[in-house]
């Protein structure tokens, strides 16, 4: 390598701090986005829908934690930001607390119920595993929409209340507050993810994720630290309703809905499970994309179309539906590991006759 | 003492519903370690079906289940040679792209035929009362239980006097040694999706005489007590999908009734939970 390249290189290490000061940045700009965004960069409409998407970025990134890292495939993952969502904003209507201790309380609800339920739904491994915390968050979504003593609001979901908030957060001029909450709690979720998956502790779940039946025989209880990977994810998704919260003012059933799961795990596959960057990615695309296609589906374009093609392109989740199974199958791995297949698929064409491992990109299977 | 009757009756029947759906989901996921989230999809395409035959095909009530029933076993038969063949080696991926049939195959229904639940024709046989014990119970209840007997009944016979069952309960206990046994396992695949696809579609086209109407979402909200079922009975045991069925539907009906309305879910959950604590094999003591 020369001189040169080694200097570029090292430059290029640098980019996700380069990426996130320009993000920082992004409220002052009046960058036109023709396309990705309906108006300017740094206009509400497009910081919100930004800030948004890096929510789910985030969301994405804690629930790989469990996927991804841990190997552990859970259903469930809506129910613990929908407890911060719901536990924060209650907090402030029913106890009448201030907004930093709401949310205090709100994070603290989903850590307890995170710790509370994934001890018994760790008493099953595989795919039992997924089916009991698919059932929880079900328990968690049914609840919700049933509107115990009024407390819940039941479909109507119960609106923030704007004069408990702290003035800098509330209104459309505060948008870029808002955002910059949400690009706060992105760069949390990514170090607490990165700097537990480093840790000791980081490595007996990779450990875990490969073969499970190893760590036992190792002398290592699995359950331990599943559990405690189960805690911190709950934690940050505890943490991304709060953040939610704020955003959206105020907290609607949908958030508990299984869908919402699912959302997830789309969002992680999609990206690219197991890897750095990829649910982010995959996160901010799928959130990005749910939004368009939202827009595409009223558009004057389809209306016109035969109804063969209308009634599934009016489908927002048929068209992510469809395309999640493309990407299962064309795409093992996510988009993450998209650089990685072309160069192989390089590389292979120049060796004649050597056809690439075909399975080779998939994770380890529970 | 007619409330304890009918409310077992209609218990029983929401359990026959459950063990429709769940029997095809615990022998699919006891033979392929799959576990099929567009079991609903095929449910719902089952109900459609049926009340597409029955309203706008102008057929026979019962040559209306026939005809749903058989669209949706070659909707899963079409789904196993489609997606989930190519998948084989990639467990997981198999279930993610039945992730995603599940999201998309309701929501085409949706665009389709609306969002709302359409009244689903009811023979005039069906739609009566029955005395029993003082009680007035639906007679759709017990067509809904004589259905799930005959599929058990069924399914038990298929299993354990045909070679075919014989393939299918060796691959439940031990795959990798069927595989080198030299048998097809594949041919095995796709039967039980067929048998789960028509006891699913089944479950719709009577699940639609239980609620009255079809929805795109009823498939979905069927299949998550069917995900507790399974867990409950024991992976890939029919036998213990049929007692953790009755289980569940009696549980969630009486809860119903005599604690507020919406706590029959939640109460089902939590049976859930303390069988799995008591029990973390299921009742068959199956391993996950």
């Amino acid at each position: 390598m020369t001189e040169r390249s080694t200097l570029i290189y090292r430059a290029l290490r640098w980019w996700p701090i380069a990426l996130l000061i320009l993000f920082l940045v992004a409220p002052y700009s009046a960058l036109p986005l023709p396309g990705l965004l309906d108006g300017p960069l740094g206009s509400p409409g497009s910081l919100q829908l930004i800030a948004l998407c890096l929510v789910y970025g985030a969301l994405a990134t804690g629930y790989d934690l469990l996927l991804g890292r841990t190997g552990l495939l859970s259903f469930g993952h809506a129910l613990y930001f929908a407890t911060g969502l719901y536990a924060t904003d209650l907090a402030m209507l029913e106890l009448q607390l201030p907004f930093a201790a709401a949310a205090l309380f709100g994070i603290g609800c989903s850590i307890s119920l995170a710790l509370l339920l994934g001890s018994v739904s760790l008493r099953v491994t595989g795919i039992g595993f997924s089916m009991v915390t698919l059932a929880f968050a079900q328990a968690g979504s049914i609840l919700v929409q049933r509107n115990p003593g009024g407390v819940t609001g039941g479909e109507e979901g119960r609106a923030a209340p704007v004069e408990m908030l702290p003035d800098s957060l509330v209104g459309i001029e505060n948008t870029a507050n808002l955002y910059w909450i949400a690009l706060g709690y992105l760069v949390l979720t990514l170090a607490v993810v990165h700097w537990t998956v480093n840790s000791p502790t980081g490595r007996v779940w990779e450990g875990i994720k490969e073969n499970e039946r190893r760590v036992e025989v190792l002398g290592l209880r699995p359950y331990g630290f599943k559990l405690v990977a189960f805690v911190i994810a709950g934690g940050l998704a505890g943490a991304g309703g709060v953040v939610y919260l704020l955003l959206t003012g105020g907290a609607t059933p949908q958030a508990a809905t299984s869908d919402a799961t699912l959302a997830l795990l789309v969002m992680v596959v999609l990206g690219g499970s197991g890897t750095r960057w990829g649910p982010l990615l995959g996160g901010v695309l799928y959130t990005w994309a749910g939004h368009r296609l939202g827009d595409l589906a009223n558009s004057a374009a389809i209306a016109d179309l035969p109804a063969v093609l209308r009634v599934p392109l009016s489908q927002p989740l048929f068209l992510l539906g469809a395309l999640f199974v493309a990407v299962v199958y064309l795409l093992p791995g996510g988009l993450a590991k998209l650089p990685a297949r072309i160069r192989a698929g390089r590389s292979n064409a120049d060796k004649v006759g050597v056809p690439g491992p075909a399975h080779s990109l998939e994770g380890g299977t529970t | 003492m007619d409330t304890v009757v009918l409310l077992t009756c209609t218990g029983l029947g929401l359990g026959a519903l459950y063990f429709l759906v769940a029997s095809g989901l615990s022998l699919i996921f006891g033979l392929m370690d799959v576990l099929n989230f567009a079991h609903g999809a095929l449910l719902s395409v089952g109900a459609y079906a049926t009340w597409w035959a029955g309203t706008e095909g102008g057929m026979s009530f019962w040559l209306a289940v026939v005809f749903g029933t058989a669209v949706g076993t070659v909707a899963a038969v079409l789904l196993e040679l489609v997606l989930i063949r190519p998948l084989y080696n990639r467990p997981r991926d198999q279930i993610l792209a039945t992730v995603g049939v599940g999201l998309a195959v309701p929501a085409l229904l949706m665009g389709i035929w609306g969002a709302d639940s359409r009244p689903f024709p009811q023979p005039a046989a069906l739609s009566g009362t029955v005395g029993l014990f003082g009680a007035i119970v639906p007679v759709n209840r017990f067509v809904l239980l004589a259905a799930a007997a005959l599929v058990l009944v069924a399914l038990r016979l298929f299993l354990s006097r045909t070679r075919y069952g014989l393939v299918v309960r060796a691959g439940v206990e031990d795959r990798a040694m069927v595989t080198a046994l030299g048998i097809d396992v594949r041919k095995a695949f796709t039967l039980v999706f067929a048998i789960g696809g028509a006891a699913a579609a089944l479950g719709g086209a009577l699940s639609g005489l239980y609620f009255g109407s079809v929805h795109p979402g009823q498939g979905t909200s069927l299949l998550i007590f069917a995900f507790v079922v399974v867990v409950m009975g024991g992976m890939g045991s029919v036998t213990g999908a049929a007692v953790a069925s009755v289980a569940v539907g009696l549980v969630q009906q009486f809860a119903n009734y005599y604690t507020a309305a919406g706590l029959g879910d939640l109460s089902v959950v939590v049976l859930l939970a303390v069988l799995l604590l008591v029990r973390p094999r299921g009742l068959t003591g199956r391993l996950a």
